[in-house]
C-alpha cells in the first residue's frame, strides 16, 4: 500500500452512548455526547488547525490554532477542549479566525529555524502544513529577537536560550531549536506511556522540554517507547533511521516478532529498506503504542552476522563449509535415515519456535509426524508456558487466556503474579498504568519490586514479596481466606461450577493449614498482609489477574495455574469484560505454537495423539499413518540423547544452549547426537553443536501470522524478501519431502488453509479474512463468527468449572549453609530473552551485560560493593557477572537476566521441572555468592568452544 | 551435583506427579498418576519406569507402585 496516513481526530474518541447532534459550517453531524467541536468537525473530514492536539492524548487548548466561532458564544473558543452540545451552530473558518490563526503561526515561526528544505520533518510536518493552512506569508517579528534557534545572538554572544541537540539515545534525536513546547510529548510520556519522564522546565519563553532533570534521554528514566517521537509534530523529537535516511513512501502493515503482546506495526518503508516502524493505531493489541523493542530493536534483521547460505559440516569440531539448499537438505536428509534405520524410528525429533509464523510452527510439526513418522515434536512453549496448557485446560476446558487485552480497562482489582510487565510486556504495562491512575488498585505477587510496584502515579495497595517457590502456599492462603471469611461467589459457582468438585475443595481448603497465618513462615509474607489483599480481590468490584513466568517456572507450575483459576471461579471473576485468568505469553507467537500443535501428546488445537478420530482426520488429510503414542518432550529428547537412543534433531528458532536449563546437561544432549539441524537468523549457541544451518528468515522477511497472548491471529507481512532465498516453511517442506513425504506448499495462505481445515478453532480463519478485517481472536468458527475476545461467557469450555485440589509441595531444590541463596531469574525492557535480536541494535546501550541484583544484607555480609564482579555457583555450574546491589530484591534472593550467552545464567539452573508438564524451574536455584577476580571455568571453556565452533571455511576465489 | 540416572529422573518426576494427586486419596490418586503417565510420557520412558517398577521400584512412592498395572506397556 502507499504510505498509510491514519486520520488524526485530534483528541480521544468519547465513550458516551448518548448523542448530540450539532452544525458545524452548515452541515449536521451527530456524535457521542463529550466529543469534541474538533473531533467532530473531523468525522465531517473538516480538519481545523492545530498543533498542540493530536487524538493519542488528551486535549490541552494550548496552541490556540484550533479556534472556531460558535453562534450565541462569546470570543473563540479553542475547538479542542469544546465539547459539542446539541444544536450548536459552529464556524470553522472566517475573516476573524483567519487573522487570528495567522496571528499565531507567524509567532511560532518568529522562533523556529527556516531550514525546512535541509529538515529531517521535511514532507512530515505539521508546523509547516499549518503554516501553509493558515496562508502565513510573512514574519513581521523578524528572527534577530531573542530565541532558541541559533547558538548565539547576532551580536556574537552565547544565547541562554539555545540547547543544542541531544544525541544520547540510540534511535531518536532531541532537537530543542525546532520545538514548539506544544507539550505533546510530555503527555504522550504521561497519559500513553506512563513514564512520567518529559517535563516542562521553565515559564513562559524560557519553557523547555527537559527529560528527567534535564540529564538527556539515555540517562533519564526515559524507556524509549517512542511515543513523544511519535507525537512530536515537527522535527524537534525525530528517529534517526528518518534522519539518516529520508522520509519513507510506503507501508507494510505487520506485527512486531518480540513479545506476546503482539503489537500491530507500519513498518514505514523506502523500496526494500525500513525507514522506521510506526505503532499501528487500528492494532487491537496496542491501539497505537509500542516499546523500545519492536519500536527501534528492527535492525537485527539486516545485522552483518546474519547467515544467509546453507551450510553443513562433518563433525561439530569442523569449519563450516557454505553450500547449496539441495546439498544442505540432502545431507540432513540421509543423516536422518541413516540415524533412523540404525537407532529406530524413534531415534529423531524437532522442536518448533515461538518466534516463528504458525505457519512455520504448523509446517514443523508436520514434518516431524508425517515424514519422521514420529511425535518426538515440542516446542520452546515447554519452557515457558506449558503449565498454563494444562492447569488451564483442567479447570476450565481450554488452554487460552480469557481475556483481550483492552478488558483491562474494566478491572477494578488487578491481580499479577510472577510477572514485570514494564520489562516482559511494556505495552499491556502501560495499558495497566493507565487503568491504575484511574482508579483500579494493584497487587503485585513477586519476590521482586518489580516496576509494577511503585512508579510514579502507580502503586501496589499490597506487595506480597513471597519467597521464590511457594506461589501455591500464597494462592491457597487467599482462597481460604476468601472462603473462610464467606467472600466468595456463592450464585456464580451454582450456576457456573461442578459442585461435588467444589464441596471437596472447599472441604479442602478450609483446613487452617492454608491459612495466612500457617504459611507465614514458609512465604515471609505478613499474615494480615494476604488477608487484606484477599478480601480487596474479592470484594473490590472485577478482578483480574495476569501473570508470567514467575507462576508457570517452578515444579509447581501447574499447580499454581489450576491455584489461581480456582480463585477466579471462587469470586465470579470469569466471564466478562474487565476479570479473567490471563497469561502474559514472552514470545510473540506462543500461543500460536502451541494451537499448531506442537506438543508431543496432542495434534492442532489441543486434541490428544491417542484419540484415533482426530488422529484419522489427520491422516485423511495428509495421507499418512500417524503413532498413536505421545512423543518426547525437550527435556526427555536431552536425556534420551545423553543415553543413547536420541540422536538428530530439527531446531527451529531456538536456542536452547541458551536459554535451557541446566546448560551443561543441554550441551551434553546435543554433542551426543549425529545430526543436529539448526534453522536460525544467527550461529546462536545451539548452532555450535549443529551439523546443518539452514538460515532463516526474520519478521521483516515473514508472511504468516502470529497469535499473540490474548488469541488475537494478526497478519505478519513481508517487508523485503527472504535473505537465504527461501521462505523457511518452504526449507522444512523440501526436508520432508527428502525425507519421503512429499510436502509442497504454494504460499503459506495454503497452510492457514490446512489449518483451518484440521482446527476447528480456526475453522473460519484465512489470510484472505485476516487481511480484510485486520486481526481475529479463536475460536473463530460457525459458532463464533466474528471470533472471541472473551472465552467462557455463557459457560465454561468444558461445561462446569472445575476446582482442583491444589496442596503446596516445597521444590526439592533447597538452600542449606553452602548455597544459602535463592537465585530468581528474569527479562528486563530493552533485551529480548537469549538477546540474539537485542544484543545486536542499539538497545546494547541500556543492557549491556547482566548483572546479578543482590540485597544490601546479603552484599554487605560478603564484602561485595557495587559493581564487583562476583562468583554465582549452584549445584550445578558457576559463573561470574557484576554485581548490583539493591533493596528491590530480598534478603536471601538474588536475581539475574539471561539475555548475554557469555553469562551462562542457565549454567546455574537445575534439572527440576513441573510435575505436569516438564516445565523447568527456572525461579528457584540455590546460590552461593562471593567476590571473584575470574571468569569462571565454565565461561573460559565457553569462549574457546564458540571460536573453535563458529569457524567457517574460507570461501574458495 | 552427580547427575541423575535416567531411573532416578523417572523416579523423582512420577512421584512428583503422585505429589499433586494425593489430597484426592489413595485411589484416585492411583488412578490419575497412571492417566497421567499414559497421556504424556513416551514408551521408551513409560518402559524403562515400568522396568524399575517390576524391579521393586525402589524410590518410587506408593501410589506409583500402586499405578504399576495401569501403566500402559509399551509394544
Amino acid at each position: 500500500m502507499t504510505l498509510l496516513k491514519e486520520t488524526d481526530f485530534g483528541t480521544p474518541p468519547a465513550q458516551a452512548t448518548t448523542m448530540v447532534t450539532l452544525e458545524i459550517d452548515g452541515q449536521p453531524v451527530t456524535v457521542p455526547e463529550g466529543t469534541s467541536i474538533m473531533r467532530a468537525a473531523m468525522e465531517l473530514g473538516t480538519q481545523i488547525p492545530k498543533l498542540c492536539a493530536t487524538d493519542m492524548v488528551k486535549p490541552f487548548g494550548s496552541c490556540r490554532l484550533c479556534i472556531v466561532e460558535i453562534e450565541g458564544r462569546k470570543g473563540t473558543p479553542a475547538s479542542c477542549t469544546t465539547p459539542v452540545a446539541e444544536g450548536l451552530k459552529v464556524k470553522t473558518q472566517s475573516d476573524r479566525l483567519l487573522h487570528l490563526r495567522r496571528g499565531v503561526m507567524e509567532l511560532y515561526i518568529s522562533d523556529h529555524p527556516l531550514d525546512c528544505l535541509t529538515c529531517s520533518a521535511n514532507g512530515d510536518c505539521e508546523l509547516q502544513d499549518m503554516a501553509g493552512a493558515v496562508g502565513l506569508r510573512e514574519v513581521r517579528y523578524g528572527f534577530e529577537g531573542k530565541n532558541h534557534i541559533a547558538a548565539r545572538t547576532s551580536d556574537g554572544a552565547v544565547n541562554a536560550s539555545y540547547k543544542p541537540k541531544d544525541s544520547t539515545n540510540p534511535y531518536f534525536t532531541f532537537d530543542p531549536a525546532k520545538c514548539i513546547v506544544c507539550l505533546r510529548c510530555v503527555r504522550a510520556c504521561e497519559e500513553v506511556q506512563g513514564t512520567f519522564a518529559l517535563t516542562v522546565d521553565g515559564r513562559g519563553f524560557d519553557s523547555q522540554i527537559a527529560a528527567g532533570q534535564d540529564e538527556g534521554f539515555l540517562a533519564s528514566e526515559c524507556v524509549s517507547c517512542g511515543a513523544c517521537v511519535q507525537a512530536c509534530p515537527t522535527a524537534t523529537l525525530m528517529e534517526n533511521s528518518v534522519i539518516a535516511r529520508g522520509q519513507p513512501e510506503h507501508t507494510v502493515l505487520t506485527t512486531c516478532a518480540y513479545c506476546g503482546v503482539g503489537c500491530s506495526f507500519k513498518a514505514e518503508m523506502r523500496g526494500d529498506e525500513v525507514i522506521r516502524m510506526v505503532p499501528h493505531k487500528d492494532g487491537g493489541a496496542n491501539e497505537g503504542h509500542s516499546c523500545v523493542k519492536g519500536r527501534f530493536a528492527w535492525g537485527y534483521a539486516t545485522h552483518q552476522d546474519r547467515i544467509t547460505t546453507p551450510m553443513i559440516r562433518e563433525r561439530t569440531t569442523d569449519p563450516w563449509r557454505e553450500v547449496t539448499w539441495d546439498e544442505a537438505i540432502g545431507f540432513a536428509a540421509s543423516r536422518f535415515k541413516d540415524i533412523q534405520k540404525k537407532y529406530g524410528m524413534g531415534a529423531i525429533g524437532g522442536i518448533t519456535s515461538s518466534r516463528c509464523t504458525n505457519e512455520e510452527v504448523f509446517a514443523v510439526q508436520k514434518m516431524v509426524r508425517a515424514a519422521f513418522g514420529v511425535n518426538n515434536v515440542d516446542t520452546c512453549a515447554r519452557v515457558c508456558h506449558s503449565p498454563t496448557g494444562y492447569g488451564l485446560s483442567k479447570t476450565f476446558g481450554t488452554s487460552a487466556g480469557t481475556q483481550n487485552f483492552k478488558s483491562v480497562d474494566k478491572a477494578d482489582v488487578i491481580l499479577v503474579i510472577g510477572a514485570s510487565p514494564t520489562d516482559g510486556h511494556p505495552v499491556f504495562a502501560s495499558r495497566l498504568k493507565k487503568r491504575i491512575r484511574q482508579g483500579a488498585k494493584l497487587i503485585v505477587v513477586d519476590p521482586r519490586e518489580t516496576g509494577m510496584v511503585r512508579s510514579p502515579h502507580v502503586q501496589a495497595v499490597h506487595h506480597l514479596a513471597l519467597l521464590p517457590g511457594t506461589n501455591v502456599a500464597i494462592i491457597n492462603a487467599l482462597a481460604h481466606v476468601i472462603l473462610t471469611e464467606g467472600l466468595d461467589n456463592t450464585s456464580f459457582i451454582a450456576e457456573r461450577c461442578d459442585l461435588a468438585e467444589f464441596a471437596r475443595w472447599a472441604d479442602f481448603i478450609s483446613d487452617p493449614r492454608h491459612a495466612p497465618e500457617a504459611v507465614e513462615h514458609i512465604t515471609r509474607v505478613p499474615a494480615a498482609e494476604v488477608r487484606a489483599a484477599a478480601r480487596l480481590y474479592a470484594t473490590g468490584g472485577n478482578g483480574a489477574i495476569y501473570y508470567g513466568l514467575g507462576v508457570t517456572e517452578h515444579s509447581q507450575g501447574t499447580t499454581m495455574v489450576m491455584g489461581m483459576a480456582n480463585l477466579a471461579m471462587l469470586t465470579g471473576n470469569i466471564g466478562r469484560e474487565g476479570v479473567g485468568v490471563n497469561p502474559l505469553r514472552g514470545q510473540n507467537n506462543v500461543q500460536g505454537s502451541c494451537d499448531m500443535g506442537s506438543f508431543p501428546h496432542e495434534l492442532a488445537g489441543y486434541r490428544h495423539i491417542s484419540d484415533s478420530s482426530v488422529r484419522g482426520t489427520f491422516e485423511r488429510d495428509w495421507n499418512v499413518t500417524l503413532d498413536p503414542e505421545p512423543g518426547l518432550r525437550i527435556p526427555n529428547m536431552l536425556a534420551a540423547a545423553v543415553d543413547g537412543s536420541f540422536k538428530g534433531i530439527f531446531i527451529q528458532g531456538e536456542d536452547i544452549a541458551q536459554s535451557d536449563p541446566n546448560t551443561q546437561h543441554v550441551t551434553a544432549g546435543l554433542a551426543a547426537m549425529d545430526c543436529v539441524v539448526v534453522q536460525d537468523l544467527f550461529l546462536n549457541e545451539t548452532a555450535a553443536y549443529a551439523h546443518v544451518f539452514l538460515p532463516g528468515t526474520s519478521f521483516l522477511e515473514k508472511d504468516g501470522t502470529f497469535t499473540n497472548a490474548e488469541r488475537r491471529i494478526n497478519r505478519v507481512r513481508p517487508c523485503m524478501a527472504p535473505q537465504s532465498g527461501k521462505h523457511e516453511w518452504q526449507a522444512v517442506s523440501e526436508l520432508a519431502s527428502a525425507m519421503g513425504y512429499p510436502m509442497a506448499y504454494g504460499h503459506s495462505s495454503e497452510i492457514m488453509d490446512e489449518i483451518a481445515r484440521l482446527t476447528p478453532g480456526f475453522a473460519h480463519v484465512s489470510f484472505k479474512m485476516l487481511d480484510e478485517r485486520g486481526s481475529v481472536q479463536w475460536p473463530c468458527n460457525d459458532a463464533a463468527p466474528d471470533g472471541t475476545p472473551i472465552m467462557h461467557v455463557k459457560g465454561f469450555v468444558r461445561g462446569k468449572g472445575r476446582f482442583m485440589l491444589t496442596d503446596y509441595v516445597p521444590t526439592p531444590e533447597r538452600s542449606n549453609t553452602r548455597y544459602p541463596l535463592i537465585l530468581t531469574t528474569g527479562r528486563t525492557l530493552t533485551q529480548y530473552n537469549v538477546g540474539a535480536q537485542t544484543r545486536r541494535t542499539g538497545n546494547v546501550a541500556w543492557h549491556p551485560e547482566d548483572i546479578l541484583e543482590i540485597h544490601p544484607h546479603d552484599a554487605e555480609v560478603r564484602g561485595i560493593s557495587a559493581g564487583q564482579l562476583v562468583s554465582l555457583t549452584s549445584r550445578v555450574g558457576g559463573t561470574t557477572l557484576r554485581a548490583h546491589i539493591t533493596e528491590r530484591i530480598p534478603v536471601g534472593v538474588v536475581y539475574t537476566t539471561f539475555h548475554h550467552p557469555v553469562t551462562g545464567a542457565n549454567v546455574i539452573t537445575t534439572d527440576y521441572s513441573d510435575w505436569a508438564t516438564n516445565c523447568p524451574e527456572y525461579k528457584v536455584t540455590a546460590v552461593q555468592v562471593g567476590l571473584t577476580n575470574a571468569a569462571s571455568d565454565w565461561q573460559t571453556q565457553w569462549t574457546e568452544h564458540r571460536k573453535a565452533s563458529t569457524r567457517r571455511e574460507a570461501k574458495a576465489q | 551435583m552427580m547427575a541423575e540416572t535416567e531411573t532416578e529422573t523417572l523416579t523423582r518426576m512420577a512421584n512428583q506427579i503422585a505429589g499433586f494427586f494425593a489430597p484426592y486419596g489413595e485411589a484416585e490418586a492411583v488412578k490419575e498418576v497412571a492417566a497421567h503417565i499414559n497421556a504424556f510420557w513416551e514408551p521408551r520412558m513409560r518402559r524403562a519406569l515400568l522396568a524399575h517398577l517390576d524391579q521393586g521400584g525402589a524410590g518410587l512412592s506408593p501410589p506409583v507402585i500402586a499405578a504399576a498395572g495401569l501403566i500402559r506397556r509399551p509394544a
